[in-house]
């Protein structure tokens, strides 16, 4: 299978790797998949909590260059972006920025996922703080 | 050193230059028919296809009359397993073959189960040999072939054939082997070994594409065989059509060269793959062989290196040419079958590799690999939630996964 120049970029060079301290209250951790099924993607993401703006966003992935991919451009995507803004990207926008193939497609419904589940994470630590 | 280097020899392999020249004349001046029996076009090209059928009946222990030229390895399969369920169906409907087998087989026994036939899929060990005396027990008075790979295509794991032929030949069934991945690059003689039918494709022993052979027992016992390609009644009836020459010619010759080399050969691979698993083995943790080391092919390598999946270890390695089992490498997004079979997890089979070393590598391009390997896998699981949590301690069972 031949990979889009976009995939091979962020293969080669995965933006914003790396881990958040998941105790910190402004930290959301998303973590989706499962290593039975290939792909593991963990997603955090700094929330400031007066603009609830997402300033820091990590990531790590358990998966195929795909997967990698994906999830390193939805960092790029949230960072700078408000909650309810990234709650607005959607599978088929990291499908058609990678250029992903039919088989692909789980790994950008992953990655939307994983945005979903850090500021689930992320919110839930917030209302529990109140 | 070039790259890419190529390092799938399971896939297929290079024509060796020495069989191409012995290919040659046989697209033009000597392009004849092998059937033609009136004039000297003919002949010549007979000859050459009789020459051929020694050369491999030599390399196998059989007569050149037992020789059955085939498109390749997936028409022997067929070949053997639906002409005998066809010719001994008076006798019995029952096929024994093993979970790991190659499609080929495993598709053909399938096709045989929808039309009456029944079939026993028997499991192998995590070592991926099968247990004999569950194949003695399997055995009932309607069996009629057993067919079990010679050595498997994924992990190279070699089958106690000789056994399996002994307990076939004193239960009175036929036996088939798939030699694809063993004929040439280990010894096989179809006396010694007990063999009724052996499956032979050119492709994976330097020869050219598209050209195999079935070897057809024809002596204790005679095995008779339903044709499954009707025409001419080439080929002493049981495959029809005109004979590719040149594919035979260059089958005969790959027979050849391995039968001379073989010994030397199989000594030379296996010191590339021991260097090649210990260089690995010396720089990472985690890491798995899939099958046994000592029932093995002597060029392959199967590993897995937890916590990196497949399909984006051989995209870091992108210069050089090997094979996963992860699921992301099939169109069926199901990790390696014969993986599963021998008990090994998803999570594993999803991280395998398979290395098929082969004529044409060289120790430099082995320590290449070995250190291509090293650094793309420490690379990746910097990037690996899995690696983090298992170096912080966390059992990776006992996490709640999301499941899609």
């Amino acid at each position: 299978m031949a990979y889009s120049e976009k995939v091979l970029d962020h293969y080669s060079n995965p933006r914003n790797v790396g881990s958040l301290d998941k105790k910190d209250p402004a930290v959301g951790t998303g973590m989706v998949g499962a290593p039975e099924c290939g792909d593991v993607m963990k997603l955090q993401i700094k929330v400031n909590d007066e603009t609830g703006v997402i300033e820091e966003a990590k990531f790590k992935t358990f998966g195929c260059g795909s997967a990698i991919a994906a999830s390193s451009l939805a960092t790029e995507w949230v960072k700078g972006k408000s909650i309810d803004e990234a709650l607005k990207i959607r599978n088929v926008d990291i499908v058609n920025e990678l250029s992903l193939p039919p088989i692909k497609i789980h790994c950008s419904v992953l990655a939307e996922d994983a945005i979903k589940a850090a500021i689930e994470d992320y919110k839930k630590k917030r209302n529990g703080k109140r | 050193m070039k790259t890419p280097i190529y390092m799938d020899y399971h896939a297929t392999t290079p024509l060796d230059p020495r069989v191409l020249e012995a290919m040659l004349p046989y697209f033009t001046e000597k392009f004849g028919n092998a059937a033609s029996r009136n004039h000297s076009f003919g002949w010549e090209a007979e000859q050459a296809v009789d020459t051929a059928r020694r050369q491999i009946a030599s390399l196998i222990g059989a007569d050149a009359k037992e020789i059955i030229f085939t498109s390749g390895a997936t028409e022997s399969d067929n070949l053997a397993i639906k002409g005998v369920a066809e010719m001994y169906a008076e006798r019995g409907n029952h096929i024994i073959t093993v979970a790991t087998e190659h499609k080929a087989v495993l598709d053909t026994c399938k096709h045989l189960a929808k039309r009456g036939c029944e079939t026993t899929l028997l499991g192998v060990r995590p070592d991926g040999l099968i247990d004999l005396d569950e194949l003695k027990k399997a055995i009932t008075p309607k069996t009629i072939l057993i067919s079990v790979m010679w050595a498997n295509n994924e992990t190279g794991v070699l089958q106690p054939v000789r056994e399996i032929g002994r307990i076939a030949k004193e239960r009175g069934v036929l036996f088939h082997s798939d030699g694809t991945q063993a004929v040439g690059k280990v010894p096989v003689n179809v006396i010694e070994d007990n063999v009724d039918l052996l499956s032979i494709s050119a492709h994976k022993m330097y020869g050219p594409k598209g050209i195999g052979a079935l070897y057809v027992r024809r002596k204790n016992p005679r095995v008779q065989l339903t044709s499954q390609m009707d025409g001419g009644g080439h080929e002493r009836g049981m495959r029809s059509g005109t004979l590719n020459v040149t594919g035979i010619v260059g089958l005969g010759a790959a027979c050849e060269i391995c039968r001379a080399e073989m010994a030397e050969e199989s000594v030379r691979l296996r010191g590339l793959r021991d260097l090649l698993k210990e260089r690995i083995e010396a720089e990472l943790d985690g890491v798995h062989v899939n099958g046994s080391m000592e029932h093995r092919l002597p060029n392959n390598l199967n590993m897995s290196f937890g916590w990196v999946e497949g399909e984006s270890l051989m995209m870091g390695i992108k210069e050089v040419a090997v094979s996963s089992g992860s699921a992301c490498t099939s169109a069926t997004l199901e990790p390696s079958f014969v993986l599963k079979a021998m008990g090994v997890p998803d999570e594993l089979a999803h991280s395998s590799i398979r290395f098929g070393l082969g004529r044409f590598n060289t120790r430099e391009e082995v320590e290449y690999v070995a250190a291509r390997v090293v650094e793309t896998v420490k690379k990746l699981r910097e990037l690996s939630p899995l690696y983090e949590m298992a170096k912080e301690g966390v059992d990776l069972k006992s996490v709640n996964w999301a499941r899609e």
